[in-house]
C-alpha cells in the first residue's frame, strides 16, 4: 500500500492535494517540503488544542450561567412591566455577542494556521457532532462545544471525544437531554406524588442521534434507543427544568433523575447503577464495528470523495478497530491512502471551505471582509446547520446555480479588497500541478489584476479540492 | 528642497540671473488633480476619431463612425472628431477645458493587461520592478496632504505612501457583465459548472438584471469632486473604471460606457465647483486596441491609444498628436495604431506645468526609472 501512495503523491499535484485537500488552502508562498503525506501528518505534531485565539474565550458553563440568569431577570421584569416597555432581552444580546466572538476566533484560527490539517479535522468533527445555534442559548454555546469538547480530543481515542461531546452543556441542551428524566426515578416519583403536572418525562432525542449520527449510523432498534435514553437520564444542565434551582449552567449528573434498573442495549446487559451505566454503554458504542465503519465513511467522504470506495472505508474502519478507536491510526490510514492522492479534484468545496481557502489565498483578514454574511449568503452559516446531522458533505448540497453566482460575486468583492498585482503567479503558486490551461489563460487575459484574481477564485480548480 | 525665498537671496548674493520659467518652492496646492484609470484598454480610435484620416474607413470598416451631423461624432478639428456619447466633454472642449493627446502609449509593447497597467501606474521601465506608483512618489513634492482613494484597496498609482485617505461608500452591486461572460469561458470545459452557470445566466436574463457600473462611477465622481473641493480636503484623487476590454460588441458597449464616463466627468466638474479653473482630470489607459475589428464585433489588444484631459486649468480646445496615419505600412506590427508620443513624458510635462514644479524634479522623484523624454509647453494655464 505504501508503494501505491509513493507513486501517486509524487506527481506534480501532490503539494496541491496536501495544501488544499488536507489543509485549509494554500497561501501565497506556501510550499510542501518532503513527501506530501508526511508533511500533512506533521501538522498534527504542531496542532494546538488550546491556541491563544480560543484559550481566553469564556467557557460554556459560565456563559450558560450568565445567559440563564439574564433570561430569568428579563422574564421577571416583563411580567412586572407593561408590554413593550421592556426593551431588548439581555440574554439574547449576550448570546449574539458570544456567537460573534467565537466565530471570529474560529475564522482567525482558520486563516492563520500554517499547519492546517488539524483545523480541518476540528471542523470535520464539529460537523459530525453538530449542534445548531438556532435558539438563543445554543447561539451562545455552539462554539464552546467545538473549542472545549472537540479541539482537545481530536488526536486521542474516539471514546474520549464521544464522552466529552455528549456531556457538554451545548449537546445536552440541543438534544433535550437536559429535560429528560427517568419515569421511575426518584424525582419523577416525587413529582407525581405532588401531582406536579410539570413533570417532564423521558426524552429520546439525544439517545437516538447518538446511535444514528454520532456512533453506529444504523443497525439498532427502537428498544435500543429507549434503553440508551433511560441510561442517559440524570445528565442535565443546572438552571433548566427540572433542575431549575441547581447551579446555573453546570452540566452534571443528578442521581435523583436517573432511571433505576438494569439496561439492555445492543444485546448487552448493563447492571443497575448511576452515571457509570451510560458511560459503559458509550464506551461499547465507541469501539463497535458499525461505529468504526460509520466514522470511516464520514472521514472518507469528507476528504476523498462523495462516494468513497468500499475498500478505502474498510481500510479506515480496520485501523479504527485494530487500535480500539485511536484516531491517529485512522488519520494515518487516510493520509496514506492512495485514493486520497488522485489528481482528479473529486470534492466540491463547501462554502466554509471555499471562503476560508479564498481568504487564505489572497491574504484578506476578516476585519476587511464580511465573512459571516458571505457564509450566510452561501447557505452555510457557521454552527447553524439546522439539523443534528450537520451539513451534508456532498457536491449536490452546494453546487446550485444561484450559489455559484454568489461565489462569483463574493470573489469579485474579495479581489477588490486586496492588492494583488499578478494573479497569474498566485494561480500557479496555490494550485501547483492542478491549474488547467484554460483557467490559467482566462486569468491571464482578465482586463485587470482584480478581475484575474476574481476569476481565479471561481475557477473549477479552486471551487474543488 | 529650496524655498523660493532662500534661492532668491542666495542667487542675488551670487549675482545669478533668475530664469523666469524655473519654478522653485512650494507647488500650487490650491490645484486639484484627479486621475481616472480606465482598465481594460480603451479603444482611443473610437473615442477621438480620426475621421479626416484617408485610410480610416478602410482600416476600421464595420467599426468606423462617420463625421456628419447624424454620424455619432462631434467635430473637433479637421482630422479628429469626438464620439458623440461624450457630449458634455465636447462642450468642455469648445470652452478650452478639454485637451486630447493621440497616438500615445507607455513604453510597454506587450499585450498583457496586468503587465501594462503595472507600468502605467508604477512608472517603471519594466513590469513588476517597482512596487509603488508614480502618483504616490509625486505627493511629497506637492506637499498637499493625502491622496484620496474610493476603493477598499489602494490602486498601484498611489501605493507606497502612507498619506492615503480612503472613503468607500457602501455598495451592493451585482458583478459586471464582463466578469460574468468570462466566467462562462472559464467553465467551458467543466460540464457540471457549465450547465449550472448557464442556468443561472438564463434566470438573470429573465429577471432583467442590468449593469449598474455607470451609476457607481458617477457616484464616486461626485464624492471625489466634493471632497477635493473642501478647504481642508485632499487635493489628489484616483478613480478607476473597468470593463473597457471590448473584445466583443464594441460599438454598443462603448456607446454605453462613454456615456457613463461623460456623466462622471460632468459630476466632477459640478462638484469641484469654484475650483474647476484650478482642476485637472487625466483619463489614462494601459494600451489601445487593434485598428481592425476581430470576428466578434470587437477589437483585440493594441498599442497606442488616446489620453483625455479635462479641467479648467487646461489650455484646451485642441488635439495634440504626431499623427502616424492608419494605412497598412503605418501600423505598429501591421495591426495597431503606432505610438508616436510617450505617455509618461506627456504626464511629466503636464504635471509640471499644472503644479508649477520643475519637470526635472518630477522626472527624478516620480519617474526615476524612465529616460528623459520630450517635453511640451502650453498645455496648462500656469
Amino acid at each position: 500500500m505504501l508503494g501505491n501512495t509513493m507513486r501517486l503523491h509524487t506527481g506534480p499535484h501532490g503539494p496541491s492535494v496536501a495544501m488544499n485537500r488536507f489543509g485549509l488552502g494554500a497561501r501565497p508562498g506556501d510550499g510542501v517540503d518532503g513527501p506530501p503525506p508526511a508533511w500533512v501528518l506533521d501538522h498534527l505534531a504542531t496542532y494546538r488544542a488550546k491556541p491563544p485565539a480560543t484559550a481566553t474565550l469564556e467557557r460554556g458553563e459560565p456563559l450558560a450561567a450568565r445567559f440563564l440568569k439574564a433570561q430569568r431577570e428579563f422574564r421577571a421584569l416583563r411580567r412586572e412591566r407593561a408590554p413593550g416597555s421592556v426593551g431588548a432581552n439581555p440574554a439574547a444580546v449576550l448570546a449574539e455577542e458570544a456567537y460573534a466572538v467565537q466565530l471570529r476566533a474560529r475564522i482567525a484560527l482558520a486563516l492563520q494556521e500554517q499547519a492546517s490539517f488539524g483545523e480541518r479535522l476540528v471542523h470535520f468533527w464539529s460537523n459530525h457532532f453538530a449542534v445548531s445555534a438556532d435558539k438563543p442559548l445554543l447561539r451562545a454555546l455552539a462554539g464552546t462545544l467545538e473549542f472545549e469538547a472537540i479541539r482537545p480530543h481530536i488526536l486521542g481515542r474516539f471514546s474520549e471525544l464521544l464522552l466529552a461531546v455528549e456531556r457538554h452543556p451545548a449537546m445536552l441542551v440541543y438534544l433535550d437531554q437536559a429535560r429528560s428524566i427517568g419515569p421511575n426515578s426518584v424525582l419523577a416519583r416525587q413529582r407525581s406524588e405532588r401531582r406536579d403536572n410539570s413533570v417532564p418525562g423521558l426524552n429520546e432525542n439525544l439517545a437516538r442521534e447518538l446511535l444514528e449520527l454520532h456512533t453506529l449510523g444504523g443497525g439498532y432498534s427502537q428498544t435500543d434507543v429507549v434503553e440508551l435514553a433511560l441510561a442517559l437520564t440524570g445528565w442535565a444542565v443546572g438552571g433548566i427544568q427540572p433542575f431549575r434551582d441547581r447551579e446555573l449552567g453546570r452540566a452534571t449528573f443528578h442521581a435523583e433523575a436517573h432511571e433505576p434498573g438494569e439496561r439492555q442495549c445492543l444485546r448487552r446487559r448493563y447492571p443497575d447503577g448511576g452515571e457509570e451505566q451510560a458511560l459503559a454503554i458509550l464506551h461499547d458504542l465507541s469501539v463497535h464495528p458499525s461505529t468504526a465503519r460509520h466514522v470511516a465513511l464520514k472521514l472518507a467522504r469528507h476528504f476523498v470523495a462523495d462516494e468513497p470506495t468500499i475498500a478505502l472505508v474498510e481500510r479506515l474502519a480496520q485501523a479504527f478497530l485494530r487500535t480500539g478507536g485511536e484516531l491517529m491510526a485512522v488519520y494515518r490510514a487516510l493520509v496514506e491512502a492512495p485514493e486520497a492522492w488522485t489528481s482528479e479534484l473529486a470534492k466540491f468545496k463547501s462554502p466554509w471551505e471555499w471562503m476560508i481557502s479564498a481568504l487564505r489565498a489572497v491574504q484578506l483578514p476578516q476585519e476587511r471582509f464580511p465573512v459571516r454574511r458571505g457564509l450566510s449568503d452561501l447557505g452555510q452559516p457557521v454552527w447553524r446547520p439546522r439539523s443534528p446531522a450537520g451539513w451534508a458533505d456532498q457536491a449536490q448540497t452546494w453546487a446550485a446555480p444561484y450559489t455559484l453566482y454568489v461565489r462569483v460575486r463574493l470573489a469579485e468583492k474579495m479581489a477588490e479588497a486586496v492588492e494583488v498585482d499578478d494573479p497569474r503567479a498566485l494561480a500557479h503558486g496555490i494550485l501547483p500541478g492542478v491549474l488547467s490551461r484554460r483557467s490559467a489563460s482566462v486569468v491571464a487575459e482578465a482586463d485587470r489584476a482584480a478581475q484575474g484574481l476574481a476569476l481565479l477564485l471561481c475557477a473549477p480548480e479552486f471551487l474543488r479540492r | 528642497m529650496l524655498d523660493r525665498r532662500d534661492f532668491l537671496f542666495s542667487a542675488l548674493a551670487q549675482g545669478v540671473v533668475m530664469l523666469p520659467h524655473i519654478a522653485l518652492g512650494r507647488a500650487k496646492t490650491d490645484r486639484r488633480l484627479v486621475v481616472i484609470v480606465l482598465r481594460g484598454a480603451l479603444d482611443g480610435l473610437h473615442v477621438v476619431v480620426p475621421y479626416g484620416e484617408h485610410a480610416y474607413h478602410a482600416a476600421r470598416r464595420q467599426l468606423a463612425i462617420g463625421a456628419g451631423p447624424d454620424s455619432g461624432t462631434i467635430k473637433l478639428d479637421g482630422l479628429f472628431a469626438l464620439h458623440a456619447a461624450l457630449a458634455h466633454t465636447a462642450q468642455l472642449y469648445a470652452r478650452g477645458d478639454a485637451l486630447f493627446i493621440h497616438a500615445v502609449a507607455s513604453s510597454y509593447r506587450g499585450r498583457s493587461h496586468f503587465d501594462a497597467q503595472n507600468i502605467l501606474e508604477s512608472g517603471g521601465a519594466l513590469p513588476y520592478v517597482r512596487g509603488d506608483g508614480w502618483l504616490a512618489r509625486l505627493l511629497p513634492l506637492l506637499r498637499c496632504g493625502d491622496g484620496l482613494v474610493v476603493t477598499p484597496s489602494v490602486p498601484l498609482l498611489l501605493r507606497g505612501t502612507p498619506d492615503i485617505a480612503t472613503y468607500v461608500p457602501s455598495r451592493s452591486e451585482p458583478p459586471s457583465e464582463d466578469l460574468l461572460e468570462r466566467v462562462t469561458t472559464l467553465y467551458a470545459e467543466d460540464e457540471a459548472l457549465r450547465t449550472r452557470w448557464r442556468d443561472h445566466l438564463k434566470m438573470r436574463r429573465m429577471a432583467g438584471a442590468a449593469e449598474s457600473g455607470g451609476r457607481r462611477l458617477r457616484q464616486l465622481a461626485r464624492i471625489v469632486g466634493y471632497l477635493l473641493s473642501l478647504q481642508n480636503g485632499p487635493r489628489v484623487a484616483v478613480l478607476e473604471s473597468h470593463g473597457w476590454d471590448t473584445h466583443t460588441n464594441q460599438v454598443v458597449r462603448l456607446e454605453r460606457k462613454l456615456r457613463n464616463l461623460d456623466a462622471a466627468i460632468a459630476e466632477l466638474e459640478l462638484a469641484l465647483g469654484a475650483h474647476w479653473p484650478d482642476s485637472l482630470v487625466l483619463v489614462i489607459t494601459e494600451f489601445g486596441r487593434t485598428v481592425a475589428a476581430n470576428g466578434t464585433g470587437g477589437t483585440d489588444h493594441g498599442t497606442a491609444s488616446a489620453l483625455l484631459m479635462v479641467g479648467g486649468a487646461l489650455r484646451g480646445g485642441k488635439v495634440v498628436a504626431d499623427w502616424p496615419g492608419l494605412s497598412g505600412a503605418a501600423l505598429h506590427q501591421g495591426r495597431d495604431l503606432m505610438p508616436t508620443t510617450d505617455m509618461h513624458a506627456v504626464l511629466i510635462s503636464v504635471l509640471s506645468e499644472f503644479f508649477a514644479l520643475d519637470p526635472g524634479s518630477i522626472a527624478r522623484e516620480a519617474f526615476p526609472d524612465l529616460p528623459a523624454g520630450r517635453s511640451w509647453d502650453g498645455l496648462v494655464r500656469t
